[in-house]
């Protein structure tokens, strides 16, 4: 699967400059809002759910190469934050929806914790 | 943001109490107290602890004794990850003059295991103040992490940010009025210095605080304006 498929099926918005998506895999998913469980659990090359839109996710993407970070409940960072993430390369996907919803969705798509 | 310049800019704005409080770590402390020798600046350690529902406590301490008694058993309860400066910034232990003396290789920027109502117990039992900090934040606040302030906690006070005034946090977060409420810089640059915070103490000692918190044997705790506020 890769994220260009996960943006299409799920309706969900890129907020930052990320490009040719279709070129990168997803291979797990995590659903955590406790960075201290993602840096402990979260796989790289998966994509990580959370409704926490500050500046730490930015960096605990980068640090686990997470393939893309979906905000949910339309968790919007701040302008601090997104300029981070696209200096960093972390790609942040925005959605209405929440953790719950999307996690369903990502399921139903064959994705699977690791 | 060095040493003699945190006690510079202090003594500058007129603020004579000043608490270290760096994120579960208290290897600076030392260093801000030796610079503060000879200035108005009194200097209690401490630290903002993370707890294990990545909820930020201030804990401030009489002396480096108790706070380093508490330290050890934070120290305990860390996970042992290391610090990576790339992503997670340079985590540097520094001299009164501001000189690196070393790096803190352990990752600071993560929970202790340790539960909030656990948290508060130890820094009682190392003679300290607990303070859930910045209660009105999204990002590692009391209330956006546990949704409200729990029944029977033993807080000595709750701090709010600068984002809120002290009427607004009263009026806007259930139970916050139950507790003497202070408001913080949170300084992580010189700028955000405060002091909107007023004690009337007989010395500047957590027993003393804690007389004032509750207005208690003439000791009190009130507050000044803002500072875009007092030039209003």
């Amino acid at each position: 699967m890769d994220l260009q498929q996960i943006v299409d099926e799920l309706h969900l918005k890129p907020i930052t400059d990320s490009k040719a998506l279709e070129n990168i895999p997803v291979t797990s998913a995590y659903a955590s809002d406790l960075l201290s469980c993602v840096m402990a659990g979260a796989k790289s090359g998966g994509v990580w759910i959370t409704l926490q839109a500050h500046m730490n996710v930015v960096a605990v993407a980068s640090l686990l190469d997470i393939s893309a970070v979906i905000l949910t409940e339309n968790a919007r960072p701040d302008p601090a934050v997104l300029d981070k993430a696209n200096e960093q390369g972390v790609r942040l996907l925005s959605s209405p929806h929440t953790s719950f919803t999307i996690c369903g969705q990502l399921w139903s798509l064959g994705l699977r914790a690791s | 943001m060095i040493p003699p310049l945190i006690i510079g800019q202090a003594e500058r704005l007129g603020i004579d109490l000043i608490a270290i409080t760096d994120h579960n770590a208290s290897a600076n402390v030392s260093a801000v107290i030796a610079a503060a020798h000879g200035s108005t600046v009194h200097v209690l350690p401490g630290m903002e602890l993370q707890t294990q529902e990545e909820v930020h406590m201030l804990c401030l301490f009489d002396s480096l004794v108790a706070s380093s008694a508490f330290q050890v058993e934070v120290d305990q309860r860390l996970p042992d990850l290391r610090n990576n400066p790339e992503y997670f910034g340079e985590q540097f232990v520094v001299d009164d003059t501001g000189d690196f003396i070393r790096r803190e290789e352990r990752l600071l920027l993560s929970s202790a295991n340790l539960p909030l109502e656990e948290a508060v117990q130890l820094v009682h039992a190392c003679g300290g103040l607990a303070i859930p900090a910045h209660i009105d934040r999204r990002a590692y606040g009391l209330i956006a992490n546990l949704g409200l302030i729990p029944t029977n906690s033993e807080f000595d006070a709750l701090e709010i940010s600068s984002q809120l005034s002290l009427s607004q946090a009263a009026e806007l977060i259930p139970g916050a009025s139950r507790f003497p409420l202070i408001q913080s810089g949170d300084v992580h640059y010189l700028a955000d210095f405060l002091g909107t915070n007023l004690l009337t103490l007989a010395e500047p000692t957590i027993a003393e605080i804690r007389l004032a918190f509750k207005q208690e044997a003439g000791r009190a705790l009130n507050h000044l304006p803002a500072p875009e506020q007092a030039t209003g």
